[in-house]
Order: structure tokens, then C-alpha cells, then sequence
């Protein structure tokens, strides 16, 4: 919520928050979404655009420690705040634990609403370090996956915490 | 050995073609004995790009002075376009060019000459395309665009199109003959039968929603033209735009390194694709087109709505004969997924009549979807024998089993191999289908019931050429794998890569599988369950050519004869020497191993299938009619598992898109206006994570060696072809009613309960 009433616009107007650690000024329209912001803006492309609407989840971030959908944030409301995206998850070269966890699942096939679902899954681990299956089935239940990888999601969401970094998965039944 | 022609048979969903195939040199014998790379359980090679957000699709390709590009579109779904008139649209600041019937080049498509119709023909059809700078500009230059129509009669529901009274969309009328099959005497036999079932299914509409929307971005350098585009098959959309653009395909280069989804909707060269190559060629600047949600949903392709009758009847024991008429709305689409393959396919019937017919609609086209007319009329088929079977007091499976074809019923041919009756065991014992009893078992409250059901699973997957592939050896012992398919999300990249170290004999990480690309060797369509069994074997003849040339250069420089050494994890062995490859080029400095390999033709008069049966238990509410699924066990026969891992995935992926078929996703189109009510993804329900059941996934993993080299077959769409129909039966052995309509929806399953 915000603290205070701020006017912008109608024109582009200057806007400052952080994105993975690095500050970010930019002077855009006040209609002008995070996710477009992100996209656009700062080249950050990890993050998916499908339906831009709020009914698919592909461009979850994590804004000041919570998952949101960043196609129904405008930018200029996250004045000062911090963005987190996928592409901070791996920035210093290993794999997020989550990361890894999806590979070791196959929690993905065609990988376009994986950065989405890993920020979920992340924002989800970091209110509740040892998730229930029902926990992350929870956290990512606003994240559409057409390819259906739903099972290998949640086992990667559980087994994430309890993974070393690069670990591979134990060989057993397909079933998961 | 110089190259040869040969004739082939090859089967692409669902319809069996003579292909001609240049081969050059001998195929491989199929692997014999335990493989160490091929079969384990192998974390995909695009994993970390996938994850990172580092994988770049077609959405993420940026490019200095880029202009975005989007249709306007048919608000009537029928009209004629009497003018468009840009002026006020192209004095907007920032909008560069604006193309329609009048001012664009003509550009073949689909049997037409331009991709703008002097008469739209649904609700979404193309009528102009603009190009700006910003995508408000382009909202904008859209709004400012002024055309007129000439509003004309329309029909979009496929029974009104049936009625004499709809309006005639097409000089033969609006239905027409697609496909049928003739056995034996079917009214005879349908006279002589002692219990006879005549029913008819539903299916809706099904919306592919792959979460990356069709998209390409054009680039023309004065020269050539580079295509990045989101696509199942990199050649098709390069044939697509020589046809359109009439370049030379020297000068067209199409790209997919990445892509999110197809499902069968990305087989080829789209309106947008070209209208962003025409607008990049005006303008002198790259052209980005990315349909958005809505768009996706309207003219982006569809599984067609189905109406279907069928008639079957049972004569001691045994099912007798089957009359099976299918009609589907094929939308402005000029071919028809036929519905009536598996009834032609699946079992031994002696006395059958098919029919199938397209009908003309005002909707969108249909496009291939994931086993397209296998889904819909394995519905309806496995749906009839199970009642038929529970109507004479026959155990369901036993009568299949009575019907387990021999050899394949349409062509005479055996098959290469044939593993139904183990699936059918298999998936029997996890389900505990000895436990099912007619008319089901109480359930978890007074208000539900439990019951069981099953469908079996007939589809190709058999593969054939043509399909090509290189393989490079580096100097330090790694491996660049090139092929022109695409890993559309099922793991092609990782069991080529599997493949190829298999074959070479190197660790999977040396190995970089390098798709997507027209420049490359050919790779045929990412659909119909083909690209292992046809990309596999000619990445395997590749890798073995590679491992050829490796070894004899090898044995000239270790002083003995290549028959003696062996490649093994990146090492020549030679009689307890290990030497790495790379110390072997070392002393060759940039000596360059390419090797070469095709897939080779399918062997004669044999049919090859995959085969598979899937098992469900739900519970469903009387009182509200909603179906819960709580397991459903799918035990599939594909041959050889090349990857465990990622097969298990497209299992899962498979049965979750039929069940979204089964339960919820059902395309609405406004009868009065034809326009489509739910092209979003808030009132078109794709399943969720809530909605998914516990799923077992079997497979039988025994490699069909006469198919091919790898002894692997297709898995792409197997798994989503019985799973509609294993929930319809076991609804109907929990509540005593059957389920003919699809999705069974609480409001359907309450009309049927009512109905009783």
C-alpha cells in the first residue's frame, strides 16, 4: 500500500527503484506496466509476457520480497521499491537451489512460464523455508504451465530446500 | 556409396504418405545390449538456460531500430472489406507503414494470392497490418484506421452450418467428404446383432493457448532476409516464405532456437510471419509481430468441435459391426482431423463403415492439436465399447481384448512390434480394474460416487525421412550436433544429445545440440510424434560416421588399425590405452571431423504404431456434478525410452491438456455475432495445478527394432489420445449414465444425471 499520495503524468514522468540490487532511473508514461518496464527498458527478457492481463502468472516477480504479477503493476507505483527478477536468481554463477530443483524434476518443457514459477516458488520459500506440497501448490497456483509439468513443479518446490546445488536427482520410478 | 532414391511410407497424424527419400550409404543395425548413455535419466541440456531466463524466444529477439507490427481484425464474421482507408492512421507520429488488400505485394498463402481477403470470414480474420515504433503508436495508428464492411449472412456453430436454411459459405455447399472406410456388410451385420448401442458425442472446441503466442520478427538486410519466429518447423515457414515473397531460398534464413509451445499450432509460415517480412522489406527496418492472448485465441488455430454418431453392435460376445459418421467444424480450414482414425485402426472389426466430413464455418481455422481427430474420436469410440460392453454384462477390457488386432486392419501389414495386451495388463493392476463393478462404488460422502474406466491409445509415431543431421568434432574432444528440427519443449535437444554420445561414444556434456535453424541440415515438423524417430537415427548415423573418421585418423597416429580401438568417454581405447580425443588432434592442429548421416527409409510392408491404455478413478457429486479425478495410470508402448526422464514429463504434459479437453476448456462463440466470448485465459479454462491428479506413467521400454536404428518411437501424442475418454467411462461406471459431450462440465454432467 502506499504511504503517500503521489501525482504523476499525464506524460512521462521519472521514476527510480532498484532491479536485482542495481538502481534503475527511468522517465516513462504513467500506463506504462513493470513487466514493459523490465522488458523494455531494462533488457531484463527472462521475465515472459503472455497475456498481460493477470490470468497467467509467466511474469511474476518478486517486488519488496513478494510475488506479483508484473503486467498488472504500473511501474511508477513501484517508486523506490525492489525487483527481483530471474535473471538475479543465478547472477553469481551457481544455480538457485529452486533452479537446480527444476531441472532435477523436469519441472519444465518448454520453459516459457518457468522464470515465473521459480519466483513464486522462491517468494513462497522465503515466507516458509520447508513448504508442504499444498504450500507451493498454493504458491503457484496462479501460474499456468500449458505444457503441464504441474507434478514435476511441485516435487521441485519441496525438494528445493532439502537439494545441494548441483546435485542430480536420484534415478527411480517415473512417477513423482 | 553414392546417394540413392528410395520410396517410403511415412505416417503423419493419422494419414500415411509415399515419401521419396535420397539415402546415402547403409544404415545402422538397431543397438543390441545395455546402452549407458541412451535410456538413463538425463536433465535436459537447456535446463540452465530455461531456468536462468537466459533462453531466448522469439518475443526476446531485440534489434537496433525495430518496429512492432500488429493486425487489425474483422470485428464481423462475415463481410466484405469495401475500403480501408490509412491516411489518419499514417499521420500518427511513429507510425511507419500500413498494408491491406489494396496496397499490399500479392503473397501466396494457403491457396490464396494476398493475406488479406476481399471477404473476411470470421470474427479475427486479417484486414490490415500497421508498423510503428512503440505499441502505443500502433494501438493508436489501429483505432485510426477506417474501413468499411458489407455485413453478410454467417453460420459459426457446426450443427447450424448442417441445417439446409444456414447460409452457403462454399460454392459445394457447407459440408464435405473427408475421408471414409469400408468393411464387410455393416447393415447386414448391425441386423444380426443382438445388442446394438447408437449414440451420439460432442466435442468443443479447444484452444491450443501455448503460453508464447505465435510471434516472428523480420529482419531484411537489402539481401536476405532472417526470420526469427516461434515455429515447429523451421523449413515450413522458410517454404512458406518463398512461396509468399518468391526469394530464392538462399536468401531466407528462418530461426527457433526456443519456443513455448506449439502443440500442432506452429506447423507453418503465418499470416503474421509474412506480413512482418513484407513490412521489414518496405520499411528497411527489422519488424517485430507478436500476436497477443486475444489474437492467439481467434485465428491461431484450433481443435475442431466434433459431432458424432455411432452405432455398434455385439453378436456373441464379440463386437460385430460399427457405422462411426463423424462432422467437424473446421472453421475457414481446408483439411479435416479425422476423427475416425482410431475406429479404423484400433481393433480387428470385420464389419465397419466410416465416414467423415468437414464443415465450412465462419471461425477461426482449425490447426493441428496434439494427436488432432485421435483425441476426439478415441472419445467417442472408447466411450461406445465401454457401455456397449457394461450394456451385455461383458467385462470392458475382456472385449477388447477379444478385438486386439493382429496385424495393422488397415493396411494388412504386421507390426513392427505390438505391446497393447502388456499395457492393458499393466495399467489393469495399478488401477485395481479387477475391483470395478458395474455401476460403480460408494464414495468419500453420501453424495459421490467412485467408479473406474479405461480407453486404450492407437497412433503413428513411426517416423521416416527425410531428416538429416552433422556432426562436428572439436579439437579438444567436444561435439557440435546440428540438426533443423526444434525442441518445441519436449526434450529433443536432450535425446539427440544423448544420442549422439551414445553413438560417439562421449559424455552428453561434450555435446551441444545446435536446432532451430534453416541453415542447417533438414529437419522435418516438430509434430505427429516424429522427431526421435526420424531425427534420432540420422543424429545416430552422424554421430558413427564422426566416430568413423575419429577412429581411423586415431589408428594412424597410435600406429595400429582402427578396428582395434573404440571410443569411450571421450577416449580412444586401445588395449588398456586411453588416449583423449583431444591429444589426438593435437598433433593435427586444425584437422575438422564433420560427420554426416540421414534417416533411412521405414522397412516394407510393416506398420508401425504406438500403443498405449490409460486407466482413471474419479469420484463425482451428485448433487453438484463435479467430477473430482483421482488417479489416472497410463502405461504407454512407444519402443525405447531414450530419456525416462523427460518421457515421464510429456506423460504428465499430455494427460493434463486432456484432461483441461475432458473437464473444462470448451471455446464459446456468440451465435448471433460469431464472435468468440472466452479468448482469454480467464473465462477459457486451461487446468491448473489444482487440477491435477496423482498420474502413474508406465512404459514398456522394450526398443522396436524393426522401426529403426534407435528402436525408439514417438511420444508427443500418445498420452493425451485416451485420457477424455478413460474419465468419461469412469464417470459413467460411478453414476450409471454416459458421458457424451465433452468438456463435462458440473452443468453437463447435472443434464446427464437429470436425464436418467
Amino acid at each position: 500500500m502506499p504511504s503517500r499520495t503521489t501525482y504523476r503524468g499525464p506524460g512521462p514522468a521519472a521514476l527510480s527503484l532498484h532491479v536485482n540490487g542495481q538502481p534503475l532511473e527511468a522517465v516513462v508514461p504513467p500506463h506504462r506496466t513493470l513487466l514493459d518496464l523490465l522488458r523494455d527498458t531494462a533488457g531484463l527478457t527472462g521475465t515472459k509476457k503472455v497475456c498481460d492481463e493477470g490470468t497467467c502468472g509467466a511474469c511474476t516477480v518478486i517486488v519488496d520480497g513478494r510475488a506479483v504479477y508484473s503486467c498488472m503493476t504500473l511501474a511508477h507505483t513501484c517508486e523506490g521499491k525492489s525487483i527481483e527478477t530471474i535473471e538475479s536468481l543465478s547472477a553469481s554463477g551457481e544455480l538457485h537451489p529452486v533452479q537446480r530443483a527444476f531441472i532435477d524434476e523436469d519441472a519444465l518443457q518448454c520453459g516459457f512460464c518457468t522464470p515465473g514459477q521459480v519466483m513464486s516458488v522462491v517468494a513462497l520459500l522465503r515466507a516458509k523455508p520447508r513448504p508442504t506440497e499444498d504450500d507451493v501448490r498454493r504458491a503457484v497456483s496462479g501460474n499456468l504451465c500449458r505444457c503441464g509439468s504441474y507434478t514435476g513443479i511441485v516435487a521441485a518446490g519441496v525438494a528445493a530446500t532439502r537439494r545441494a546445488p548441483g546435485r542430480t536427482a536420484p534415478k527411480g520410478d517415473t512417477e513423482r | 556409396m553414392s546417394p540413392r532414391v528410395v520410396r517410403t511410407r511415412v505416417e503423419f497424424e493419422g494419414e500415411i504418405n509415399d515419401e521419396l527419400s535420397i539415402i546415402d550409404g547403409r544404415d545402422l543395425p538397431a543397438w543390441r545390449g545395455a546402452l549407458d548413455v541412451v535410456g538413463a535419466r538425463t536433465p535436459r541440456v537447456d535446463g540452465v538456460a530455461r531456468v536462468t531466463g537466459r533462453a531466448r524466444y522469439t518475443q526476446d529477439v531485440v534489434l537496433p531500430g525495430m518496429l512492432h507490427a500488429r493486425f487489425l481484425r474483422s470485428p464481423y464474421a462475415r463481410a466484405r472489406v469495401l475500403k480501408v482507408d490509412a491516411s489518419r492512421a499514417l499521420a500518427i507520429p511513429g507510425v511507419h507503414d500500413v498494408i491491406h488488400r489494396t496496397n499490399a505485394p500479392k503473397a501466396a498463402f494457403r491457396g490464396e494470392e494476398t493475406i488479406f481477403r476481399d471477404e473476411v470470414r470470421f470474427a479475427g480474420d486479417e484486414v490490415a497490418a500497421v508498423a510503428a515504433v512503440s505499441d502505443e503508436a500502433l494501438r493508436d495508428a489501429l483505432r485510426a484506421l477506417v474501413v468499411e464492411y458489407e455485413v453478410l449472412p454467417h453460420v459459426a456453430d457446426l450443427e447450424e452450418a448442417l441445417r439446409d436454411d444456414a447460409p452457403r459459405l462454399e460454392e459445394k455447399g457447407n459440408v464435405s467428404d473427408s475421408g471414409k472406410q469400408d468393411r464387410g456388410d455393416v447393415r447386414k451385420a448391425l441386423a444380426q446383432c443382438e445388442h446394438v448401442l447408437e449414440a451420439t458425442y460432442r466435442t468443443s472446441t479447444q484452444l491450443h493457448n501455448c503460453l508464447e503466442s505465435h510471434s516472428a520478427v523480420a529482419h531484411w538486410d537489402g539481401d536476405r532476409l532472417t526470420v526469427w519466429e516461434s515455429t515447429q518447423h523451421v523449413f515450413g515457414v522458410r517454404e512458406g516464405l518463398r512461396a509468399a515473397l518468391r526469394l530464392p531460398l538462399s536468401r531466407i534464413r528462418v530461426l527457433c532456437e526456443h519456443m513455448g509451445g506449439g502443440f500442432g499450432s506452429k506447423g507453418g509460415v503465418g499470416k503474421y510471419t509474412i506480413a512482418a517480412s513484407i513490412l521489414a522489406m518496405r520499411t528497411g527496418r527489422p519488424v517485430r509481430f507478436v500476436l497477443d492472448r486475444e489474437e492467439e485465441n481467434l485465428a491461431a488455430g484450433n481443435r475442431s468441435a466434433t459431432l458424432q454418431k455411432v452405432r455398434i453392435g455385439l453378436r456373441r460376445g464379440r463386437i460385430h459391426a460399427i457405422l462411426h459418421s463423424s462432422w467437424s467444424n473446421a472453421g475457414q480450414g481446408r483439411w479435416v482431423a479425422d476423427p475416425t482414425g482410431p475406429t479404423n485402426s484400433l481393433y480387428d472389426l470385420p464389419d465397419l463403415k466410416t465416414r467423415s466430413y468437414r464443415v465450412v464455418t465462419n471461425a477461426g481455422s482449425l490447426s493441428a492439436f496434439r494427436a488432432p481427430g485421435y483425441v476426439e474420436g478415441t472419445f467417442a469410440l472408447e466411450s461406445a465399447i465401454e457401455e456397449l460392453a457394461d450394456r451385455a454384462g461383458i467385462d470392458p477390457l475382456q472385449l477388447r481384448l477379444r478385438h486386439l488386432a493382429k496385424k495393422d486392419p488397415l493396411s494388412g501389414y504386421a507390426y513392427s512390434d505390438k505391446r497393447l495386451r502388456e499395457c492393458y495388463e499393466i495399467g489393469a493392476r495399478e488401477i485395481g480394474w479387477k475391483a470395478r463393478k458395474r455401476g460403480g462404488a460408494p464414495g468419500s460422502t453420501p453424495d459421490r460416487r467412485r467408479g473406474i474406466g479405461m480407453a486404450s491409445q492407437i497412433w503413428g509415431g513411426g517416423g521416416g525421412p527425410p531428416a538429416y543431421a552433422t556432426v562436428h568434432l572439436n579439437p579438444d574432444g567436444t561435439v557440435v550436433a546440428r540438426c533443423g528440427s526444434q525442441d518445441i519443449g519436449t526434450g529433443t535437444r536432450t535425446v539427440l544429445a544423448q544420442i549422439c554420445a551414445q553413438e560417439l561414444g562421449v559424455d552428453v556434456d561434450a555435446v551441444r545440440v545446435e536446432l532451430g535453424d534453416t541453415d542447417s541440415p533438414y529437419g522435418p515438423t516438430s509434430a505427429g510424434s516424429l522427431t526421435v524417430a526420424s531425427v534420432g537415427p540420422a543424429m545416430r548415423a552422424a554421430a558413427a560416421d564422426a566416430r568413423a573418421q575419429l577412429l581411423g585418423t586415431a589408428a594412424g597416429i597410435l600406429e595400429v588399425t582402427a578396428k582395434e580401438l573404440r571410443v569411450e568417454r571421450g577416449h580412444i581405447v586401445s588395449k588398456g590405452t586411453r588416449t583423449p580425443i583431444k591429444e589426438i588432434f593435437d598433433q593435427l592442429q586444425n584437422y575438422t571431423v564433420i560427420g554426416k548421416g540421414s534417416r533411412f527409409p521405414n522397412p516394407e510392408r510393416i506398420a508401425i504404431k504406438t500403443f498405449g491404455a490409460q486407466f482413471a478413478q474419479v469420484e463425482v457429486d451428485l448433487g453438484t456434478g463435479e467430477i473430482f479425478v483421482e488417479h489416472i495410470v497410463a502405461v504407454h508402448d512407444i519402443g525405447r525410452v531414450v530419456n525416462p526422464l523427460t518421457a515421464a514429463s510429456q506423460v504428465q504434459g499430455g494427460i493434463v491438456q486432456a484432461l483441461g479437453f475432458a473437464l473444462t476448456e470448451e471455446r464459446v462463440v456468440d451465435r448471433g455475432t460469431g464472435r468468440v466470448l472466452n479468448a482469454d485465459l480467464e473465462a477459457y479454462k486451461v487446468p491448473t495445478v489444482r487440477d491435477v491428479p496423482r498420474i502413474t506413467v508406465r512404459f514398456l521400454d522394450t526398443p522396436d527394432r524393426r522401426a529403426n536404428s534407435t528402436g525408439a518411437k514417438g511420444l508427443g501424442e500418445p498420452p493425451m489420445i485416451p485420457t477424455a475418454a478413460a474419465v468419461a467411462n469412469a464417470v459413467a461406471n460411478a453414476t450409471g449414465v454416459p458421458m457424451r459431450a465433452t468438456p463435462m462440465t458440473p452443468a453437463r454432467v447435472l443434464a446427464a444425471l437429470g436425464a436418467r
